[in-house]
């Protein structure tokens, strides 16, 4: 690999597209290496100007943490801003720092060697508490530990490199935000994650281009090749010959001209052309992402993650707490609807001592931990009504796998709604509900399901998996996750008749709601509602303000009469560039978006 | 000196924020001030230190106080952990 470069030729990987655009420029390799840090015995008279490098370095490191602090909370809101709090705190410990300069003048140590001996005994000590909350207090040390030593050893850190650049990082963890809090970078590229981690919902609001899942790109790339990002098909070019280039020229004019257009549809509401109404909503997770939602022009929330409320805190958010945050969101998008999740987690984010699990997939996830810790769920089943005052606010349930525990849901949010009531609180009595349909029992079941509630929401990144039994993470059968495989399909069209028979509308939120691809389909089989990510909202109205539902009608028919995934691909694909010619779609992704 | 037997009443244990109002109360007197818990001894006015208790709730500190001001210094925490460092 390193010959094929050096050799200057195009190297090409593939991952998965994660915030759209091209992009051409130098790539910034960022690697949170862990900084070598050496021993050096000092003579006395050396001492006061290695207590200097101490306190240059911690001011510089105090500097960075500021800027983060600062970023993170516009970019990602207060609450995801406090876990660099600690690390700010940790930094201004004057005895940690006078013990530390008092160990170098005693021990005649240089600086980097005693920070690192000194702050790792405190590293140790939390690492050996019991519970999850130290282990992540012990990283905010480690991290603040490795930036001061980073400072003293004066190493080049990004904000000193000149110019613009494509990051090329294996992950991004929220305390690595530190590299979007500079304005010169053009594209981001990860080996790992997928298209709802942080970085690729920071680069979609930043609309920058970014790719995951690239897994060999830190391997292959070095800093300062040249590098060519295709954040709509999810390819990475390392040297991109002249043609690599002017086909993605090109590429670019085309959807940039489509998105200019796509600005004029922003305001329509996305109704077929004859006149079937498609509720056309987004999904979030911060509050701070509804203007933009906004802008792109959606009607309402379809699906608001609410785990993002139990980020970097070592305890549950409380009634009072979650009901300001639910608030906010439900006045944000008033007079438009917002549906409220209920926490989608492992067991283990809820309770810390319950046992390690196997197969977190198929375990203690979603609905099956809230109603194990029914005190939990009624916290958030009594801050969420308290938010739907306006009337605008409904709730659905995840991973909802039988009639009973709809019914124990149920039974629970009456709980909620009587305590509220004793306590003279307001709320919408006749709130909707709904559940999730990701696991096939719910699928099979759903005309009974949709007997209970007064919606289904179809998450088809799990149903996905657990009918073609894919982890779409595994790199070995990551392409058996075929979104227009003709089970999946067919399930579909089983849900949402399910649904209609008894009276309740039928969305979907998974990704495929947001694949242009899917859309004629989607509406040819009668689906309600369509919650996507901001990004991709006018594409997806565009296509439906440019079809019939009736020819969409035709077109499912043929579809789930089809076998194969790809002939059904090739099919959608034509009759996409049939209605809307202009779509600059790309027919060579061979995994969805 | 001056030894003072303290409990965490706080739900949420001695996290973050309450960490750092004990610190910061400590630091408006002289005293030096020791906390214990079970074999562990930090000094209380030192973030890194108090973060590192790891003090849950119900758990038993003891505070040593040492200087002009220990009794004033005492009387200051005691109450802070009583109060709930005012979080609930």
């Amino acid at each position: 690999m390193d010959d094929a470069i050096s050799a200057g030729q195009e190297i090409i990987l593939k991952g998965i597209a994660a915030a759209p655009g091209i992009a051409f420029g130098p790539a910034y390799v960022y690697s949170k290496q862990v900084p070598v840090v050496r021993e050096k015995s000092l003579t006395p008279d050396e001492v006061p100007v290695e207590i200097q490098r101490l306190r240059t370095a911690n001011a510089r490191a105090d500097k960075e943490l500021q800027k983060i602090h600062a970023f993170a909370e516009q970019k990602l809101g207060a609450q995801n801003a406090k876990i660099f709090e600690a690390q700010i705190m940790i930094l201004a410990d004057e005895i940690l720092m006078g013990e530390i300069e008092k160990r170098i003048t005693r021990e005649l140590k240089n600086a980097e060697f005693i920070v690192a001996d000194e702050i790792s005994k405190y590293k140790r000590l939390m690492l050996a508490a019991p519970d999850e909350y130290m282990h992540e207090r012990a990283h905010d040390v480690d991290d603040v530990m490795n930036r001061i030593i980073r400072n003293i050893q004066d190493q080049k850190l990004f904000s000193r490199l000149e110019g613009e650049s494509i990051i090329i990082s294996e992950n991004l963890a929220p305390a690595d935000t530190v590299i979007f809090s500079r304005n010169q970078i053009l594209g981001y590229a990860m080996d790992l994650g997928g298209v709802t981690s942080h970085a690729a919902i920071l680069s979609r609001s930043l609309k920058i281009p970014a790719v995951v899942g690239m897994r060999t790109a830190t391997t292959t790339i070095r800093t300062g090749d040249s590098i060519a990002i295709d954040g709509y098909a999810g390819f990475l070019f390392v040297n991109p010959t002249e043609d690599t280039v002017r086909a993605l020229v090109r590429k670019q004019q085309r959807f940039r001209e489509f998105e200019e257009r796509l600005v004029d549809i922003a305001d329509l509401t996305a109704d077929t052309q004859d006149r079937k109404h498609i509720e056309l909503s987004a999904n979030i997770e911060f509050v701070e992402e509804i203007a933009f939602a906004r802008s792109q022009g959606t009607a309402g929330v379809g699906l608001f993650r609410t785990e993002s409320q139990l980020i970097g805190r070592p305890d549950y958010p409380s009634e009072e707490e979650q009901y300001t945050a639910y608030k906010a969101v439900a006045d944000g998008v008033f007079p438009h609807p917002v549906i409220f999740r209920t926490f989608d987690v492992g067991g283990d984010k809820l309770s810390p001592d319950s046992p390690h699990e196997a197969n977190p997939f198929l375990g203690w996830r979603g609905i099956r931990v809230l109603l194990d810790r029914p005190e939990l769920f009624l916290e958030q089943l009594r801050g969420i009504l308290r938010a739907s005052t306006q009337k605008n606010v409904r709730i659905m349930f995840p991973m909802v796998t039988t009639v009973q525990e709809i019914r124990q849901a149920k039974d629970l949010l009456l709980q909620a709604k009587k305590d509220l009531d004793s306590r003279g609180i307001s709320y919408d009595k006749g709130i909707k509900i709904g559940v999730m349909i990701e696991v096939p029992a719910a699928a099979i079941l759903a005309e009974q399901f949709a007997a209970e509630i007064d919606f289904l929401s179809i998450g088809t990144n799990d149903l996905i998996q657990y009918l073609l039994a894919v982890d779409r993470d595994n790199n070995a059968v990551a392409s058996l996750y075929q979104q227009f495989n003709p089970a999946v399909l067919r399930t579909i069209k089983n849900v949402i008749d399910a649904g209609h028979k008894r009276g309740a509308w039928v969305g979907m939120c998974g990704e495929m709601a947001g694949d242009p691809l899917a859309t004629v389909l989607l509406v040819g089989m009668g689906i309600d509602e369509l919650s996507v990510a901001p990004i991709v909202l006018p594409e997806i109205k565009k296509v439906i303000l440019s079809i019939r539902q009736k020819d969409a009608k035709r077109v499912a028919e043929k579809v789930l009469a089809m076998t194969h995934d790809q002939e059904i691909r090739e099919y959608l694909s034509s009759v996409i560039r049939n209605k809307v010619p202009d779509i600059p779609l790309d027919l060579d992704q061979t995994t969805g978006p | 000196m001056v030894e003072r037997t303290v409990t965490i009443l706080n739900k949420k244990g001695l996290h973050t924020r309450p960490a750092a109002t004990l610190v910061k109360t400590a630091a408006k007197f002289q005293s030096e001030l020791s906390i214990r818990k079970d074999s562990l001894v930090i000094n209380g006015k030192s973030i890194i230190g108090v973060m590192t208790l790891a003090a849950e709730q119900g758990s038993t500190l003891t505070l040593r106080l040492e200087g002009p001001d220990e009794n004033e210094a005492a009387e200051a925490l005691v109450d802070l952990f009583a109060r709930k460092f005012d979080e609930e």
